[in-house]
């Protein structure tokens, strides 16, 4: 094998697995159009017509697509005929002919018009929701200038082997035209997690990596590339080593995703027999089936601010009660952790008067919001208090709460809410559960006094790294501070820990940490009583939990706590893990393991 | 026994709500644009200031209808009921995705 450097490119894995194979570079510039004005009538006939043959051509071309339509991908059938429609629709169709007649000119001039007018009915360019509308648009058009340019649109001709496909960009025709079973993984440019190629190669378990924004230039076809659909990774001309690495690790994985997820629905107990609680973060309704499938013993935190954003109205207290109740019945007789709103005043925009902050993670959001904002936080309790009474199961939890006084207040615009139910005889929960997120520095501080006002503490660990470290995740320049590890943030979870404990309540951890199986000696050590993480890192997590030992963990943490760096302390754990927990590790590249890498992973 | 006809005239509207996670995208809109189109009444959608023909794929795709949003559907003609039941049916069913 030739041993000229392997390049690394970087992209977003949206579909995790390994792939290792032949490249195939899908071949797909973008056409010239070429401007030119009609010389006669005879001329403008003849140019019609082009158009209609070239439309007919497409329209015959989508059909044929989609009769051979992958079987278990049949519902995605319907945006080809979304396509149909909109290659008929009249704001381009009727548009182009009547460029066409009208001012003479070309079909590919006259259709390239009609394209840009029907982006302006779209308008706002910086609206994702409508961009992603527009896609198909030009999908289309695309297809119909190739057609007029004489370019064959079958683009993705015979594959005789198994490759990984590279393309600068798929469009859903394009996809559906892919010899499925031939393709071992995918490499685009362009997209993110939720463009259709993505989801097609979640759904059927292809390793894909998209946003790459080069590798259709530096890939060739027939060059040997490994993809990691994970860390979003894709190697290409691998050394003899990377490759013999990377075998190893496809075969593994997938053994072994096997084997996990088919324990997932045990408890997750230690090896010297303690239980942790393994609950799952959701936003929506629909997210409970993955959740349970997962093996998800409760919901540990709902995010309920989802519910209410990209709405123009606030939802009535009525459409609330009745998610709040669906989710609470679905999950029954298991715990669901409500969150009240936990929005940024930015956010508010559609229904309250925008406030400009300089600084809005230290301005009016969550909880201080709602304090602000009585009507609509009395509204959601109400909500939330009716919704329990349907099966007991829903606990209210108030967030970023920094002292006693703010928390007092929350409570007593809960007991309002109690006594007006109350006195209008509406059934709610007497006896709901009410807790806390800790997760301002001056919460960990006074949490000895917060304790005896609630019933449990939730640790959000996103944020309280934020407001301990000053490090805002979002701003490039101090990315790199952004540190897990940090004494500090341990020594603030373990006091979190102590005091509640001490008051008999149990904590929850629910921020990105808990979700990544690379902290779970971490956790345990620090004796939380559970950890709440994104559905899909369950079954890991609770792998590794059911093979650590509690008290071994409980050692290592007191031998990390004495450590005066993140760096000696990421050290420390990297060689602990990679040595006892092998399997799980090793579908990491070890030298990709720093927490900044992991952290983009969760 | 009497049978009340509606009069042309009549508008028949409805008030739906968009609880596919994606909103109306090309893929819904083709379908309530098929729905629509196979019957003869008239079909508007509106919500807010916008008001689109039901039974033009790109007007819809251009209505602004997020997860969660109201959409209020107008129908006027012979078959407008039937034609709002088997749109109802239609968002009921989610347009066949979560």
């Amino acid at each position: 094998m030739k041993e000229s450097a392997a390049t690394d490119i970087r992209g977003i894995g949206v579909s995790p697995g390994v792939a290792i194979g032949k490249a195939h570079l899908l071949e797909q510039g973008q056409v010239a159009i070429p401007f030119y004005k009609l010389r006669n009538g005879a001329a403008v006939v003849a140019e019609v017509e082009r158009f209609e043959r070239a439309v007919a051509e497409v329209e015959k071309d989508l059909e044929a697509i989609k009769q051979k339509f992958h079987p278990e991908l049949i519902e995605h059938a319907h945006i080809l005929e979304a396509h149909q429609l909109i290659l008929r629709d009249p704001q381009i169709y009727d548009q182009t002919i009547g460029l066409i007649r009208d001012q003479r000119l070309n079909a590919q001039w006259a259709l390239k018009q009609a394209l840009i007018k029907v982006h302006d009915l779209f308008k706002t360019v910086e609206d994702d929701y409508l961009r992603a509308r527009v896609k198909d648009v030009d999908d289309v058009g695309q297809r119909v200038l190739r057609s007029l340019a004489g370019f064959p649109n079958g683009i993705i001709q015979e594959i005789r082997e198994r490759v990984i496909i590279v393309a600068r960009d798929l469009s859903p025709a394009d996809t559906a035209q892919l010899q499925l079973e031939r393709t071992l993984g995918l490499v685009i440019d362009m997209g993110g997690r939720t463009s259709h190629t993505s989801i097609i190669a979640r759904s059927l378990n292809i390793p894909a990596v998209v946003a790459t924004e080069k590798a259709s230039r530096v890939i060739r076809s027939g060059d040997l590339v490994i993809i990691d659909g994970a860390s979003g990774k894709v190697i290409v001309n691998p050394t003899e080593a990377q490759l013999s690495y990377y075998y190893e690790v496809q075969d593994a994985l997938e053994n072994y995703l096997k084997q996990i997820r088919r324990q997932a629905h045990l408890p997750a107990r230690t090896l010297d027999g303690h239980t942790v609680r393994v609950e799952a973060n959701i936003e929506l309704l629909e997210e409970v089936v993955a959740s349970r499938d997962n093996g998800a013993e409760s919901i540990g935190l709902y995010r309920t601010e989802f519910f209410l954003l990209n709405r123009d109205h606030l939802p009535s207290e009525e459409t609330l009660y009745n998610e709040y109740r669906e989710l609470a019945e679905l999950m029954a007789p298991r715990s669901v952790n409500l969150r009240t709103l936990d929005l940024g005043a930015e956010k508010m925009t559609r229904w309250a008067p925008r406030l400009d902050q300089a600084n809005p993670a230290l301005g009016l959001r969550a909880i201080r919001l709602c304090l602000h904002h009585k009507d609509l936080f009395k509204t959601q309790l109400r909500a939330i208090l009716r919704a329990g009474a349907a099966a007991g199961n829903i606990r209210l939890l108030f967030p970023l709460i920094s002292g006693v006084g703010e928390l007092l207040q929350a409570k007593a615009v809960l007991n309002e809410v109690r006594e007006e139910l109350r006195s209008r005889r509406i059934p709610f929960d007497e006896r709901m559960k009410v807790g806390i997120m800790i997760e301002v520095p001056s919460a960990v501080a006074v949490a000895d006094l917060l304790a005896p006002e609630v019933d449990f503490f939730s640790i959000g660990t996103n944020d309280l790294i934020q407001y301990s470290l000053a490090i805002d995740r979002g701003n490039e320049h101090v990315a790199y501070l952004y540190e897990p590890l940090h004494p500090a943030v341990l020594r603030f979870i373990r006091q979190t820990v102590e005091v509640a404990h001490r008051a008999r309540l149990p904590v929850t951890v629910c921020g990105e940490m808990a979700g990544e199986p690379l902290y779970v000696p971490i956790l345990l050590g620090l004796k939380v009583d559970s950890m709440s993480m994104n559905p899909q890192a369950i079954p890991r997590v609770k792998n590794l939990i059911c093979r650590s030992r509690l008290e071994d963990c409980r050692h290592f943490v007191d031998t990390i706590l004495g450590m005066r760096t993140a760096q000696e302390i990421g050290f420390l754990l990297r060689t602990m893990v990679l040595r006892n927990f092998p399997e799980e590790f090793k579908f990491f590249d070890p030298d990709a393991l720093t927490p900044k890498e992991i952290f983009s992973k969760a | 026994m009497a049978v009340t006809v509606p009069e042309l005239s009549d508008i028949l509207e409805q008030e739906f709500t968009v609880t596919n996670k994606l909103g109306i995208h090309a893929r819904v809109a083709a379908q309530i644009v098929k729905v629509a189109g196979s019957f003869d009444a008239e079909v508007w959608l509106s919500r807010g200031n916008s008001c689109v023909n039901g039974k033009n794929i790109l007007d819809l795709m251009t209505l602004r209808c997020p997860f969660g949003s109201s959409v209020r559907i107008c129908a006027r003609g012979r078959d407008a009921k039937e034609v709002l039941r088997a749109l109802a049916d239609l968002f009921r069913s989610k347009f066949g995705e979560a």
